[in-house]
Parts: structure tokens; C-alpha cells; sequence
């Protein structure tokens, strides 16, 4: 039960002020999420067989410099790395399953937020303005960004039930609703291999589309098959390198307003997450239907 | 219901029971399932498997009658400007007029004034009457919204946002049209004799965050006014009640599966929920996390008969109780006096739970002009105030027999349990041991 | 003419100024500033006022609304107008899901679309859309009159009981008990009084009338698969 944002910029141009257009947007959600924040952003793409892992670690003085140091020499990979607060961003020159693999049999205290070319997903318990602040969301710059602002409903208010979800390179989810078949499908997708750090439900929808897109759905026929699968209330803004998907249940009931100009596309759980943004008066606004896919994608570079 | 004719060697399955086979015979013919009233029939854990540790040596009793205990309780202490103090923590429950016929809803209220309690509007809205006639009334605010008008709500001294109650968690509500009368119909803006369907969900808004945004919409309404409860059925109690805090309730209302219903399917009524019983720890732990406990208040109903189980919630940590079925039992309902009028409608004294049929022999979940004559509202009122006061005596004998001069300030530990299972769901040791199966080894 | 920014004071300040002309009217005119999509933005007036909101609202604007007359100068969050007794609410722009849900009386236009479950559980509103409406629109509607100039989504007046429904569009599927009925005399008059006091031009004969077949009134074991 939570607020939901996301920004894709479509101007270019805009990709500096994209963490000072998008703070507010967090911020506005705070009454329909004041457990836990977070967000993913995507932007500053590491090439080709390289990836970049968001890491975190509940002490903020945890030595990141030494863990670079033996992940360079034990992985034999070109690394460099940077810290914000108590998370820090790895590039290297690895593949995803081994990169895991070595993290998670070396590092048991680091949790991997997200793994993928361009993502970074931030987040953490308290108020949307305290990890705003924290991780100095205003001066980021990027593609897009999707953010969610929690109330937790069944499973524990904690840093790992907090949103975004990422279960796969560079996808995440957000989510505003209730599952209701999502114990089941966790364990269902297990067997498939997929791995899981939480009950929440939200975190079994990302888990889903992993799975679907392994299997080789494109993201549009995965959220189509979403649709069948997944049993509950749903509204759903999901990141993928490339762009950003929303998708709601065919019932509808939890709230979302989508906005578009030239320069970006904007979803929210409520109009008023939206209103700082710049040309918003005369964006063509409107609500997404039900069981229908919205997608906005660049073309792959 | 005589056993007369069974003999030696005719031996009754246990899974096909006379219930059982009657059940199957009657869905066979009608091809619906059965709606009835009442709550839930089966045996389940509750409050007769808990018993108090009265004071002897290691505890001072308190003497009966002389030294004070107290009983009332404020309610709505978190944002309202005007909490409500109840002058014994047994509240009346919600009951619909419709269900209930006005002559009943009259003497509910006037029984809870007398005693300086509530008493609660049900699905279909606010008489004259039942206002006239209760010095603290709450008022419903249901998925339907029948009869839902703000002059009524202004006129409420609190309002109860009900997301569902103890007899059908998830479900919606049934009035058959024989109830929907000229006046239930136009309260309800519904044409005459049509069953009434009532929606599960609310229609405007769902899940805790849209909540919270319409908990704001009625304290604005109200001016912050008035107390806002919510309430709901007993299933994932512990979640339901962190977020009915965190959506801003003032008050939480937690109805176990025992509680009474107008109509419903049986099915409904006899497996959903969880008993009174094992809700009540798991609320009370919710707040206790959330520092809340005691700060936003928490009343209980479903299944609550005499003084000892209003005791026993106040020690799981209840601050006070609602009374629906017991409360219509004062009244008359299922009375001896009827028997043969109960036999003519193919029931009996002590069973008749067809209140959506609107044929109570005792008049009080009718509709019928005739029927409803049978019950004096005065009478009636009358008979509601010495339920109330009996069962606040009973619950200060206890009290004070386990030290207290407060109701409020029995605790868990003055508990002790009868059966391992109520043991395990009221969260007490085992009488004579100190084993919580589930909590301590 | 008063003012309200709600950028310096707050929706409490603005609704308990509202409220407080209902025992005795001084100021009839109000206009509110930068609603921001702010929630529960003039709910619960009681007075013969005239409101103009300019910009857009959130959840529940003139929720509860009796007599008193709002223009919302934008889009309307969710169930604008739910359970209004009397008076109007204008929505110059769209409205979204369950606008005037439960609503019993007065007069809601929605000169953009309305979203979803529009008219749940009415109870004698009168709802005109100029544009289209949103799935399970009017259902389990009571009484009053829903009239969607443009197209109509699935299930629309499903459950219904006894409003009427006027639609000039496609209406994408009918709900449980919900029927096209004939268009009479009385109900192009119905419908020409509705455009008048809404202020909007259309012509009734263009419409189709819709309605409860009334099958689900009284259980009967042969309509089970509709409940």
C-alpha cells in the first residue's frame, strides 16, 4: 500500500535536473507511504560486458575500499567504484552470475540492490525526504527514475521490504496494491531458479517479469502475462534499461495518473506528485485504462 | 429434536452428521446456499477456557461493592476534539435498521443511555428514533452507504468506518426482500421487496492509503470533531490493526468470527475468520509495537455473553467490548415464550437464527407492523440497561477479586488457560504451568 | 469575493471557513487557489455558496456536498462529489474513478472523461459527461440519471437497480441485468432538462436509453451464474 512515481525524460536535455524534477514527486507521496522510500535510477550506462552493482551495507563505515581491492584482484576485473552514504556503485568488468556469486560468498553482510548496465536502486526506512536527503537524490542525473514511497501492509517494515525491486539486470517494480497469490507463485518461481530476500509480495511481481523476460518474453508480453497470473490489486511501474512500463490489474482500483509532454512522460499514484513539474498545465493528462500496457522505450543502443 | 427412535447399533457418521445430510437434501433442492442469521455455530476456543487468578495471599483482593473500581473509559483520545466517555466499557454494537426493526433499535438505545453507554447505527442509516433515544450514538459508515447523509454524520458522536465485521470478513451484505419494506426501501432508496445486495468494498476507495485520505475527508467534514473507529473482521488481525493506526483511526474494532450477522451464507458465517479469542492478543501486540496501545483504543465483539468474558478481553488488552447477538437475546430473541410460535416457522426456542425471513416471533429483527408490536421499546430498554449493568457488575467482581480498581488495569497475567489451544491463541500459560505453546518451552 | 491560496493556508483552513457560513451566510462567493491535487478540497459544505477551484483537485473534492455550487477549474482526483445531496459540482477537466459515487442528489458535469466505477452506488444524482466514462461505471446504481455524451466502458450499470442511463457513443458491454430500453417521450424530455441544466448542447435523440432488466431483483436459481 504505497505511492508510486516515475519520470522518463523523452528531452535529453533534461537528464541533469532529472533528480531535482524527480525529488519532489517523492516527496508529494509521503502520506500514502511514510514506512520506507526508495528509487531506482537509470542513467551513466557502463559498456558492454561491463555491469555495476549497487551495494549496501548497514554500517556506514564499512571499508568499501577494501572490498574493491580483493573483488579487483579475486574476480580479475577492471573495477572503479563510488560511495553515497552507507550504499556504494561497482563497476566491473564481469558478468552478472559471477559477480553475484562472488559477493554473495565474500561479502555475507553486503546486500546487491540492483545488478544491470544502468540502473542504481536507493532506498531505505523513513520518511521520503530523509532518504531524498540521504542519498542527495536532487543532484542526480539520468535517463529515467521510478520511486516509491511505502506503507507497509503484511510483511515487516525493513530496508529489504522496501521498494524498488530489482530481480533482474537492470529491471525493477514498483507497486501500489495487494497480491493475493503471491506465496504460491514465489514458491512456483523459486523451482525456475529465481531468488527471493523477502515475503512481499511486490518482490514476487519483479521476480515474475525476471522470469517471463528469461524465458524470452518481450516486457510486453510479460505484463500481458502478468495479467493472468498475477491475482489481486495492482497498479505497477516497472524499469527497464531502456524505458519504463505501467500496467494496472483489470479491476483498477488503486489510483494512477499518467502526464506527458515533449520533454518526458510522468506516472504517479496521485495528481499531486505531479504538479512541480515544469508544462504540467497543459500536459496531456490522464489515467492509465485497466489490463492495459503503457510503454515508452529508446530505441537500444 | 429427540433421540427417541435412534436404537442400539444405528450408529451416526460423524462426517455425515443429520446437519450434514439435511444441508446436502436442501442445497439439492433450492440450488442456493443457505443464508441465515446469528454467528458462527461450531465450537471454537474462546472464553470459558480461560480463567482468572483471584488474589489470595501473594495479591490483595479488593472488598466487593465498598472500594472502587472503575469502569469507564474514554474513547477517541487520539485527534478528536470530543472524545466519548462510556460509563461501562460494554458497547452496543452496529445492527442495521432493516434488520432490526425501529421498536428494537429504540430500546438498544435507550438500554445504553440509561447505563451512560453507546450504541451504533447499522447498513441503512439513522432513525429519529435511535437518535432520539441514545445519549452517544456512533454511526456507521459502510460500503452501501444506504440512507448515508452528512447531517447524520454531523450528528453522530463518532463515526465507524466498518471494512467488514466478524461474521463474513471479505464479504457483503444480504437483506432479503421480505425486510425491504415501504420505509426500509426508502431510507435505503431502493424499490420495495427487492433483495438488497451490499457491496464487499467500498465504493470510492481501497487499501490503507486511499483509507487514510478518506479517514481526512470525514474529520474535515466533522470539523476533527468526532472520534473516527475502525472497524474491522477478525483474519490477519495483527496487519489489519497496524494499518488501521497507521491510516489515522482514533479507534480499532475487531469482530471474531463469533460475531452475529442479519443475513449471510452460512458458509461464510461457520469458515471465515478466527475466533475472539486469538484476535485479541494479536491487536494488542500490533499497538503495543506501535506505542499505541491504550493511546488509540480497542474494542472487541463476537461472542460476548456475561461480565467474565468482557473481563477477560479488558485483560488481553481490550478497552472495551460491543455486544450485538447477546444484546437481542436480552431483548427477547430465541425466548422460551415463543416455542410454539418458533415451531409454526419450522424452528425452535434456542435455535431460530432466519432473521433475514423478517418472522421473529419476538419481534425484534422484523419488519412486520404486526411482529414488532410484540416488543415495548421501553420494556425493551429497560431489560438492555439490566444486561449492562449485570454484566459490568460481574466484570468488577472480577476485577476486584484479582486486586484491581480499574477494569482496565486487569492484565494478561491474571489469566491462566483451561485447554492448550487457548492457551496458545489468548497467549496464557496452561493452568498450573507456565508453558505459552508457542511462545515459552 | 473571498480568496483562498492553498499554498499559504491549509485545506483545514479553507473547509472551516466554509463551514463556518452554514449557520448564517456572509460571503457567497469563494474562489480557491493553487488546489495543488490537494485532498478533501471544499467537502462537507452546507450553505448556498458559490466555489470557484482553480487548478486541479485530489480524492473527494465536495464530498458530501449540500446546496452549495463548485467549479472545478481542472481534473477532479478520485470520487468527486461522493454522496453530494444537493447543489452542483462543475469539472471542467476529466474526473477520475467514482465520481459522484453514492451521490443521492444535486447535479454533477464532467465536461472531460470520467474514469472508472463513474455513478457507483447512486442514489438520485444526476451525472452528465461530455466525454466518455470508465469501466463498471453506474453499478449497483440506485436512482437518478447518468448521461455519457461520448462511449461507455465495459460492464456499464452493472447490478443496476432503477437509474436511468442515456448514452450517445459505444458502450463497450452491458453488466449483469443491464438492458437497452425503448426511448419514449418523457425520457427525451428527462433528457433535454438535464442538457439545460447543465449548459450543454446536445441533441436527446442522438441517445439510447439503458436500464435494469430487473432479473436479479429476487433471487431465482436460474440466474445464479449472473451473481
Amino acid at each position: 500500500m504505497c505511492g508510486i512515481v516515475g519520470l522518463y525524460l523523452k528531452n535529453p536535455a533534461l537528464g541533469p535536473k532529472l533528480g531535482a524534477l524527480f525529488e519532489p514527486m517523492l516527496i508529494a507521496m509521503t502520506e500514502r507511504g511514510p514506512d520506507s522510500a526508495g528509487f531506482a535510477i537509470y542513467g551513466d550506462e557502463v559498456p558492454e560486458h561491463w555491469i555495476k552493482l549497487t551495494l549496501r551495507h548497514p554500517d556506514p563505515h564499512f571499508d568499501w575500499e577494501a572490498l574493491a581491492e580483493r573483488a579487483k584482484t579475486e574476480l580479475s576485473a577492471q573495477l572503479s567504484w563510488f560511495q553515497n552514504a552507507n550504499v556504494a556503485v561497482f563497476k566491473l568488468e564481469a558478468d552478472e552470475v559471477s559477480a553475484r556469486d562472488w559477493f554473495a560468498e565474500h561479502a555475507k553482510d553486503v546486500l546487491i540492490l540492483s545488478v544491470g548496465r544502468s540502473i542504481e536502486i536507493l532506498k531505505e526506512v523513513g520518511l521520503p525526504i530523509e532518504i531524498s536527503e540521504r542519498f542527495s537524490l536532487s543532484g542526480m542525473q539520468g535517463t529515467h527514475i521510478i520511486g516509491h514511497t511505502r506503507m507497509a501492509t503484511e510483511s515487516a517494515v525493513t530496508m529489504a521490504g522496501s521498494h524498488p525491486f530489482s530481480t533482474g539486470m537492470d529491471l525493477c517494480l514498483v507497486h501500489n496494491g495487494s497480491l493475493s497469490n503471491h506465496n504460491r507463485l514465489r514458491e512456483n518461481l523459486r523451482r525456475e531458479g529465481i531468488s527471493f530476500e523477502t515475503e512481499n509480495d511486490s518482490e514476487v511481481a519483479a521476480g515474475y517479469l525476471t522470469w517471463r523476460l528469461r524465458e524470452g518474453d518481450s516486457l510486453k508480453q510479460a505484463l500481458e502475462s502478468a495479467l493472468t497470473d498475477l491475482d489481486g490489486f495492482f497498479t505497477f511501474t516497472i524499469g527497464t534499461r531502456d524505458g519504463f512500463a505501467v500496467i494496472r490489474d483489470p479491476i483498477a482500483c488503486k489510483p494512477a495518473v499518467l502526464a506527458e509532454t515533449d520533454d518526458y512522460v510522468a506516472m504517479a499514484s496521485e495528481y499531486q506528485a505531479l504538479t512541480s513539474l515544469p508544462g504540467i498545465e497543459n500536459a496531456k493528462v490522464w489515467e492509465p485504462e485497466p489490463a492495459t500496457v503503457y510503454a515508452w522505450e529508446r530505441a537500444s543502443v | 429434536m429427540t433421540d427417541i427412535n435412534i436404537k442400539p447399533g444405528m450408529r451416526e457418521s460423524a462426517t455425515f452428521d443429520r446437519n450434514t445430510i439435511a444441508e446436502i437434501q436442501r442445497a439439492a433442492e433450492t440450488g442456493i446456499y443457505d443464508i441465515r442469521g446469528f454467528g458462527a455455530k461450531r465450537k471454537v476456543p474462546h472464553f470459558d477456557d480461560l480463567l482468572f487468578l483471584g488474589a489470595s495471599m501473594s495479591r490483595y483482593p479488593l472488598e466487593g461493592y465498598r472500594e472502587k473500581c472503575n469502569t469507564s473509559v474514554t474513547l477517541g483520545t487520539r485527534f478528536a476534539k470530543k472524545p466519548i466517555v462510556i460509563e461501562t466499557p460494554v458497547t452496543i454494537a452496529g445492527m442495521s435498521f432493516g434488520a432490526l426493526s425501529a421498536n428494537a433499535k429504540e430500546a438498544l438505545g435507550r438500554g445504553a443511555s440509561a447505563v451512560g453507554t453507546s450504541t451504533t447505527t447499522g447498513d441503512g442509516g439513522m432513525t429519529p428514533e435511535e437518535r432520539g433515544q441514545s445519549s452517544k450514538l456512533v454511526y456507521q459508515y459502510l460500503p452501501s452507504r444506504y440512507g448515508m447523509n452528512p447531517d447524520d454524520l454531523r450528528k453522530a458522536d463518532a463515526i465507524e468506518v466498518v471494512l467488514g465485521q466478524g461474521a463474513k470478513p471479505g464479504g457483503g451484505g444480504m437483506l432479503l426482500g421480505q425486510k425491504i419494506t415501504d420505509r426500509v426501501a426508502m431510507m435505503r432508496t431502493l424499490p420495495k421487496g427487492v433483495d438488497q445486495r451490499s457491496a464487499c468494498r467500498h465504493p470510492d476507495w481501497t487499501g490503507p492509503d486511499d483509507l487514510a485520505i478518506k479517514i481526512q475527508e470525514l474529520r474535515e467534514i466533522t470539523d476533527w470533531l468526532v472520534p473516527i473507529y475502525i472497524k474491522v473482521g477478525a483474519t490477519r488481525t495483527y496487519y489489519d490493526v497496524k494499518l488501521a493506526v497507521k491510516a489515522g483511526a482514533d479507534v480499532i474494532v475487531v469482530d471474531g468470527m463469533q460475531g452475529g450477522t442479519a443475513a449471510t451464507q452460512d458458509v461464510f458465517i461457520e469458515h471465515v475468520g478466527i475466533p475472539t479469542l486469538a484476535a485479541i492478543p494479536q491487536a494488542v501486540q500490533a499497538l503495543q509495537e506501535m506505542g499505541m496501545h491504550r493511546k488509540v483504543q480497542l474494542i472487541v465483539s463476537g461472542g460476548i455473553r456475561n461480565g467474565a468474558d468482557v473481563a477477560k478481553c479488558m485483560a488481553l488488552g481490550a478497552d472495551a467490548v460491543a455486544i450485538g447477538t447477546a444484546a437481542l437475546i436480552a431483548l427477547g430473541c430465541n425466548h422460551p415464550k415463543w416455542q410454539s410460535e418458533y415451531e409454526k416457522i419450522g424452528s425452535a426456542a434456542g435455535f431460530y437464527d432466519d432473521y433475514h425471513e423478517g418472522k421473529d416471533p419476538a419481534g425484534i429483527s422484523t419488519q412486520d407492523p404486526d411482529l414488532m408490536q410484540r416488543l415495548d421499546p421501553i420494556e425493551g430498554g429497560r431489560r438492555i440497561a439490566n444486561y449492562l449493568r449485570v454484566l459490568t457488575l460481574e466484570a468488577q467482581t472480577l476485577a476486584r477479586a484479582c486486586g484491581k480498581n480499574d477494569l482496565r488495569h486487569l492484565e494478561p497475567e491474571d489469566l491462566v488457560a483451561l485447554t492448550v489451544e487457548a492457551a496458545a491463541m489468548a497467549r496464557v500459560p496452561l493452568a498450573g504451568t507456565q508453558w505459552i505453546p508457542g511462545q515459552s518451552f | 469575493m473571498r480568496t483562498i491560496d492553498i499554498t499559504s493556508q491549509s485545506v483545514r483552513d479553507l473547509n472551516q471557513a466554509l463551514h463556518d457560513q452554514a449557520p448564517e451566510c456572509t460571503e457567497r462567493e469563494w474562489k480557491v487557489l493553487n488546489p495543488a491535487g490537494k485532498h478533501n478540497i471544499a467537502c462537507g459544505l452546507d450553505q448556498n455558496l458559490s466555489v470557484d477551484i482553480m487548478g486541479h483537485t485530489g480524492y473527494f473534492c465536495g464530498g458530501m456536498n449540500k446546496k452549495a455550487h463548485l467549479v472545478i477549474h481542472g481534473n477532479a482526483g478520485q470520487g468527486v462529489g461522493e454522496n453530494m445531496m444537493s447543489g452542483s459540482i462543475r469539472v471542467k477537466g476529466d474526473a477520475s474513478q467514482a465520481a459522484g459515487a453514492t451521490a443521492h442528489g444535486g447535479l454533477l458535469v464532467i465536461e472531460g472523461n470520467a474514469g472508472a466505477r463513474c455513478g457507483i452506488s447512486m442514489k438520485g444524482v444526476d451525472i452528465v459527461v461530455k466525454g466518455n466514462v470508465g469501466h463498471m461505471s453506474c453499478f449497483m446504481g440506485q436512482a437518478g440519471h447518468l448521461v455519457v455524451c461520448g462511449d461507455a466502458g465495459d460492464a456499464l450499470g452493472d447490478s443496476l437497480y432503477e437509474v436511468q442511463i442515456f448514452v450517445k457513443g459505444n458502450v463497450k458491454s452491458l453488466g449483469a441485468d443491464c438492458i437497452e430500453k425503448e426511448m419514449r417521450a418523457e425520457h427525451l424530455q428527462t433528457l433535454k432538462e438535464l442538457f439545460n441544466r447543465s449548459g450543454i448542447d446536445e441533441e436527446p435523440e442522438a441517445f439510447k436509453r439503458y436500464g435494469s432488466a430487473r432479473n436479479l431483483y429476487n433471487f431465482k436459481v436460474d440466474n445464479a451464474s449472473a451473481y
